[in-house]
């Protein structure tokens, strides 16, 4: 039920993510999602790759700050309503999302969307108690 | 203007034989009431006895920052607890901060100096002083307060910040005299300027400066920005705060050293050796008229050089030149004194901050800016943040909790802080004097 996520801290300076991209194509790494979030210093890049230990350790080897966390991927039907179903079952059961972020699925159409909670195992319950249907992780690494 | 003609323009001879006299006693003094000169003297193989002219001075060992901090607080006193009125701090190269004491006489003296100081650099009865030095623990608003009040001026004791109310209260109390750093003189400049206001409205006349190292270039702008004299003023607490020298309004060139008070050297920072006259070199200070914190033979670590020739304002005490730099790696960030060490020191006492730092000074206008360069370990990184942001405001607070004065932090990558064989640069100015 949870999917593996790596993150990465880079400063705000030109070419960074670039190399990050690159370092990882070298290791043969393929991307299934991104979102980076910034502030005036610096940035965290948040990826969800095929093979999380191999990405790791490319990334550690060439001098990055890497870190491992536990997301839920979710899949929302792609039509008006989809996500504020979600939300609203976390706003009812008082759960935090700490950041959110969304991609398109290439077959399907259907829309998945990574969540990062402040209490990801009662997530998971409240999600499934509402018939949200949540992605296994093996399945997400292999998109 | 001289406010003590007796003494200030005492001959060299008889100056010289009372800094002996005076010199021996102190020395006499500290070895019997204080242990651990006591024991440094035993150690060096050296019995005040055998002190007999001004130049066996250099058989007496030094005293360092390490001296004052393993004897922090109260340890390198040399009267008992209930003869000090006073005690002042700066920074100290830890956590811990330097504590010096003053007994009554101590104060005196020390109003003296600083009386001194302000009548040599054209102030006197009648004066209104703006004194924007800090008021606290540093001793330079106290310090320059008691001087301000012994020569009849009528002392604004504004201390520091809140430029456009120093500016209002220049304006409406009619300030004549201005007593701060440099920086922060040249930082009212600069908010004058946006207030629309012209200097030469103001009855600021002449400036006196210190607590932070300067130049001519400096001391040109200031005076122009400003429409004033400006003079250039030396202390450090240790040897007693402001009031150790003054440069003197008819000569401005080089600063003249309280001698019946204080006798400098000249060293070799490396080796230890007193260099003759003329040389550049690491000050020494010896106090000869403190009673409750004397030093012996204290380093400054501020390098200058001593000038013997005669000046055209008449007082014989030798002059130093100003300062043109350190022989160890204190900062002074808006006239507070910085040491990396403290820096570091708060880095480690947070769990997980790597002891990758570097210390980036530069100057936004006027004022001095800081920013403390941190390497982000696998330990405190986050994919949140919120949890980074407040990392960096922790370090930021703890750091201004320790040195009294503000800096930004900024978290970097790791490896880019640049390691070098040996000695790691820590700090990289950039200001321009």
């Amino acid at each position: 039920m949870k999917v593996e996520q790596i993150s990465v801290f880079l400063e705000n300076k030109s070419g960074r993510l670039a190399e990050v991209s690159d370092v990882l194509a070298k290791a043969g790494i393929n991307i299934r999602a991104l979102s980076l979030a910034d502030t005036t210093d610096f940035g965290i890049l948040r990826l969800i790759v095929n093979d999380t230990e191999k990405a790791k350790q490319a990334l550690k080897d060439n001098g990055y700050t890497v870190g491992k966390t536990e997301v839920v991927a979710v899949e929302v039907e792609d039509r008006p309503g989809g996500l504020a179903r979600i939300l609203d079952v976390m706003k009812d059961k008082e759960i935090n999302v700490e950041y959110m972020y969304a991609f398109v699925q290439k077959s399907g159409g259907n829309a998945i969307i990574i969540f990062r909670f402040d209490e990801l195992e009662k997530a998971i319950i409240e999600l499934q108690k509402a018939g949200i249907k949540i992605l296994k992780g093996e399945d997400v690494h292999a998109l | 203007m001289i406010w003590n003609e007796e003494f200030e323009t005492l001959p060299r001879e008889a100056l010289e034989a009372l800094q002996l006299k005076r010199m021996k006693a102190v020395v006499e003094r500290v070895y019997t009431v204080v242990p651990y000169y006591r024991k440094k003297m035993e150690e060096a193989g050296i019995n005040p006895s055998e002190i007999k002219s001004l130049k066996d001075i250099s058989k007496l060992p030094f005293t360092t920052k390490e001296d004052l901090r393993v004897n922090y607080p109260f340890g390198l006193f040399a009267v008992p607890f209930e003869e000090v009125v006073r005690i002042h701090a700066s920074s100290g190269t830890t956590g811990k901060p330097t504590v010096v004491g003053y007994t009554r006489r101590d104060i005196d003296t020390w109003a003296e100096l600083m009386a001194r100081t302000l009548t040599a650099g054209g102030a006197h009865k009648g004066d209104v002083v703006h004194n924007a030095y800090g008021y606290g623990l540093f001793t330079g608003g106290l310090g320059a307060h008691y001087g301000a009040e012994k020569i009849g001026a009528a002392v604004i004791p504004i201390s520091g910040g809140n430029t456009k109310r120093q500016i209002m209260i220049m304006q409406d109390f009619g300030s004549t005299v201005l007593l701060c750093t440099p920086s922060y003189a040249l930082n009212i400049a600069d908010v004058m300027k946006d207030m629309n206001i012209e200097p030469s409205s103001l009855k600021l006349r002449v400036g006196l400066f210190g607590a932070e190292p300067w130049s001519e270039n400096m001391r040109e702008e200031i005076e122009r920005k400003l429409n004033i004299k400006a003079i250039d003023i030396y202390g450090l607490s240790e040897v007693m705060g402001p009031g150790v020298a003054s440069e003197c309004i008819e000569g401005k060139k080089g600063l003249h050293v309280f001698e019946d008070c204080f006798i400098p050297e000249i060293i070799n920072p490396d080796t230890g050796e007193v260099l003759p006259h003329g040389s550049a070199g690491e000050l020494v200070f010896t106090t000869i008229m403190k009673e409750a914190f004397p030093v012996i033979r204290y380093r400054t670590r501020d390098i200058s050089r001593l000038m013997p020739e005669p000046c055209v304002c008449g007082r014989t005490f030798y002059r130093m030149q100003r300062i043109t730099g350190r022989s160890d790696d204190m900062l002074i960030i808006r006239g507070v004194n910085v040491f990396p060490s403290q820096i570091e020191h708060v880095l480690m006492g947070i769990k997980g901050v790597e002891p990758h730092y570097q210390i980036i000074v530069g100057r936004e206008g006027a004022l001095d800016m800081m920013e403390v360069q941190v390497e982000i370990s696998e330990d405190i990184f986050s994919d949140e943040v919120k949890v980074l942001e407040k990392l960096n405001k922790r370090i930021e607070r703890e750091i201004k909790d320790l040195l009294g004065v503000s800096c930004k932090v900024k978290l970097v990558e790791p490896k880019t802080i640049q390691r070098s064989e040996g000695k790691a640069k820590r700090v990289i100015d950039n200001r321009k004097l």
